[in-house]
């Protein structure tokens, strides 16, 4: 199997390259993180993030052959003969496969994701109907890997004025949450053309969800509320 | 010396679910704190809980704190120690209406309450029937209440040094603890904290084994942190597999699908647990469950190419309680064993899990440096690091989450209230760091193996030499080689010598401390001349309260053992008497 990695260091390099391994896929090889720590056996300085290895950390996404994904989920056989790793588009690199997701996290925090409930705090729990609960999921499965932000077009040119999928995902988990009662403030929020209006349905977002979930069809309902408000 | 210096109130290492949790009370309490992480904190391996958290709610049936109790001592093996376990189960219900009050996505019954499932262990009447005690979101209930820890931390503003890499313990002449030493991963700097406070919250250390299903970042590095620092390790023996990992990969699958109804068959397609456990069948205990499965298999009805696994049956469950109860499991079938669950059982085996032994506490997460229990003045241990000790011998399904919250909080609280007191943090004495900076130079020039090949060594002994079942001849071994191996350790190389976000350089100190966590187990697993929940001797298979009722302290200085006794009066009600244990 050929890999060709971006390649960073900046203790060392004056500009980012790509190197090309050739490693041979063993049986027990299933997943592309499989490959790369093997890899990195061979080669120390090879950088990347990593943790839980089953795709609910969402430290190890990366853009495999194009296309964001987390290389602990990604099967080799689906790769085809050839393998390109690049960071994630979109967000300064520090090193390698490492990429500095300060504005992402920063973009995340801003949409005040928090339940927010002024009420009294019951002594036991806020009763919520398996209905109301339903409409939260598909939301707060997000792992923030990062992987639809930073595949988004629209973040890449406005990555500090455009929240981008995962924050706005988030922001509606909150919306659509019956125990939540900042729904016009939330709203609110998004009146400038830029923090949730920059969405311009590419879909990027939904494609590369390594959780199957819609950060467009959330931006959506977030829209019909604000027309809805008119 | 030159290094910067940070002083705080308060310092928590580690951002899963217990750092979050104590975060929030030294937040409230207006400190200048800071949580220090070395991966952004819901990156933290709480994430991966997948079946729920014990309490006593009643909501799918009658319930009782006390039966809780009940269950959680029986389960422990009689080494729980009362008080906290009775803390724990009082406070758990909560613990868990905190979380529903900070947003958690909890899964519902009709009438709106909180959804709660059977688990193994957890019983009605002090063991007369099973119970559904354990609160769920689906089955990613860790993933639920780490984001919602996380969230309320920024609700709180809490200060996160994120990617930093904590190195050392610094303790001063009359051996307080007075901050730490660590490494911002992206720039390669040495800082000091210096701090009135310091908690450790710094998760397990299941990366000793080489089936495990831990996160990579399972290091055990707050244990390696106390062991250099001359504290003892408790009840490093007691490590549980999880009765059901994927085979080959590792990857946890959640005691809850047997809780929603799954079921284990052998190669004869027999439900082999009705033999082990009349009673609680699939529901007993994970030590009980664990070995049953490795007996299957060592007796020939195993499954698979080499007759090494076991079946888990869900597909009788429907594709609708599948989809709606276990929908990750569904995904991590499909990505790890290549079948869909809807149809096809998953082929699983006991897998490395969870440490039930860490750094002694006592129930204010005070850690306690010898067996009189003293405490080590502003130091604090809470989570999987920390052994308080509930879960004794043997840990119930869905009652780590609980620990987390209760003692996060608990051990938060206090360490509010004894910074408040402090008017500053104690001086830094003299030469603090070099211990560390002696640890980071011999990296520099190191001529020995590499991280992996001492790591992969490290692995391999603890599997072959510590696992479900304990042989003498085999142990004496693995003592002998983990003895030698810390040796070679000393000389590790790297190649990598860069400073910008040095993962090799991570990956060796990290080796540093899994070492510690690996000699710890096989010396005191060595020594426990007993069986008794997850360890159990080949050569000494019953319990031994007359010898045995004791923690074991492991000091690393030397390889010193030594014990302390079992806490056997709770706080408030009557001691439980040492029963046999069957399920």
């Amino acid at each position: 199997m050929r890999l060709s990695i971006y390649r960073f260091n900046p203790d060392i390099d004056k500009d980012p390259y790509m190197q090309d391994f050739e490693i041979d896929v063993l049986p027990e090889d299933h997943m592309l993180l499989d490959l790369l720590l093997r890899l990195k056996v061979q080669d120390e300085t090879l950088t990347m993030r990593k943790s839980c290895r089953e795709g609910v950390c969402g430290s190890d996404a990366m853009n495999i052959n194009g296309k964001n994904g987390l290389a602990c989920i990604t099967k080799i056989s689906s790769l085809g003969d050839s393998i390109v790793l690049r960071p994630l588009p979109g967000l300064p690199v520090i090193r390698d496969l490492v990429v500095d997701m300060t504005q992402f996290f920063k973009n995340y925090h801003s949409v005040k994701p928090y339940l927010i409930n002024h009420d009294p705090v019951p002594e036991k729990e806020r009763l919520q109907s398996p209905e109301q609960r339903a409409e939260l999921d598909g939301l707060y499965e997000c792992i923030l890997c990062g992987a639809c932000t930073t595949s988004c077009p629209s973040f890449w040119w406005n990555p500090d004025k455009f929240v981008g999928p995962a924050g706005l995902l988030q922001s509606y988990r909150f919306i659509a949450d019956s125990r939540d009662q900042a729904l016009q403030e939330r709203l609110d929020d998004f009146e400038d053309p830029y923090r949730l209006y920059r969405c311009h349905n590419i879909m990027n977002c939904v494609d590369v969800c390594p959780k199957g979930l819609s950060p467009s069809k959330a931006i959506g309902k977030i829209k019909e509320l604000k027309l809805k408000r008119m | 010396m030159g290094i910067n210096t940070i002083t705080y109130d308060a310092v928590v290492v580690g951002g899963g679910g217990a750092g979050l949790r104590a975060a929030l009370a030294l937040s409230d309490a207006g400190l200048k704190v800071a949580v220090i992480s070395k991966v952004f904190p819901t990156r933290s391996h709480t994430v991966a809980a997948q079946g729920g958290i014990a309490a006593s709610l009643g909501n799918a049936g009658e319930d009782n704190w006390l039966w809780h109790m009940y269950d959680t001592i029986k389960g422990s093996d009689y080494l729980g120690d009362q008080d906290a376990i009775e803390y724990m189960c009082k406070n758990a219900a909560a613990a868990v209406y905190e979380l529903e009050h900070f947003g958690m996505p909890f899964d519902r019954m009709a009438d709106g309450k909180i959804y709660q499932r059977p688990f193994g262990g957890m019983t009605q009447h002090f063991g007369k029937s099973t119970i559904s005690r354990t609160c769920a979101a689906a089955d990613r209930t860790g993933h639920a209440m780490l984001h919602t820890l996380y969230q309320r931390n920024i609700a709180n503003n809490t200060h996160f040094l994120i990617e930093w890499f904590a190195l050392d313990l610094i303790r001063d002449e009359e051996g307080d603890v007075v901050g730490l030493i660590v490494m911002e991963i992206e720039t390669g700097e040495i800082s000091v904290l210096n701090s009135k406070t310091t908690m450790l919250a710094t998760g397990g250390a299941g990366r000793i084994f080489q089936a495990s299903t831990n996160a990579f970042i399972n290091t055990g590095d707050g244990l390696g942190m106390v062991s250099r620092a001359n504290i003892p390790l408790e009840d490093m023996e007691f490590w549980q597999f999880h009765p059901t990992g994927v085979a080959g990969a590792g990857v946890l699958i959640s005691e809850g699908v047997r809780g929603e109804g799954g079921y284990l068959v052998n190669s004869l397609g027999e439900r082999f647990m009705q033999r082990y456990a009349p009673n609680a069948m699939d529901l007993a205990s994970r030590d009980v469950v664990s070995r049953a499965i490795a007996t299957e298999i060592k007796e020939g009805r195993g499954v698979g190419k080499n007759a090494d696994t076991v079946l888990l049956k869900l597909d009788h469950l429907g594709e609708d309680v599948i989809k709606s109860k276990l929908p990750g499991i569904r995904e991590i079938a499909k990505n790890f064993a290549n079948i869909d669950p809807i149809k096809d059982p998953i082929p699983v085996v006991p897998t490395c899990h969870y440490m039930m032994g860490g750094i002694p506490t006592n129930i204010h997460g005070q850690v306690v440096d010898n067996a009189k229990n003293r405490v080590v003045n502003g130091l604090y241990a809470v989570g999987e690091c920390a052994c308080v000790s509930v879960h004794g011998a043997n840990r119930l399904g869905s009652n780590s989450l609980l620990d987390l919250m209760v003692f996060g909080r608990a051990a938060g609280d206090h360490m509010a209230d004894y910074s408040k007191k402090l008017t500053h943090a104690k001086p830094l004495p003299v030469n603090h760091a070099e211990q560390t900076m002696t640890r980071l130079f011999r990296l520099e020039n190191g001529s020995g193996e590499s991280v992996s090949e001492v790591g992969d060594s490290m692995r391999r002994i603890m599997q072959a030499h510590c696992g479900v079942f304990r042989f003498p001849e085999l142990l004496d071994k693995g003592a002998k080689e983990i003895k030698e191996l810390a040796i070679r350790e000393n000389h590790i190389r790297i190649k990598d010598k860069n400073k910008i976000f040095n993962t090799a350089r991570i990956e060796a100190l990290e080796l540093d401390n899994l070492i510690e966590v690996a000699k710890a187990t096989m010396l005191s697993a060595q020594a426990r001349e007993e069986s008794r929940g997850a360890h159990c001797r080949e050569d000494f298979p019953e319990r031994n309260d007359e010898t045995w009722l004791k923690h074991t302290l492991f000091y690393s200085e030397g390889n010193v053992l030594d014990y302390k006794p079992v806490v056997t009066k709770p706080l408030s009600v009557e001691t439980f008497p040492l029963k046999a244990r069957v399920y």
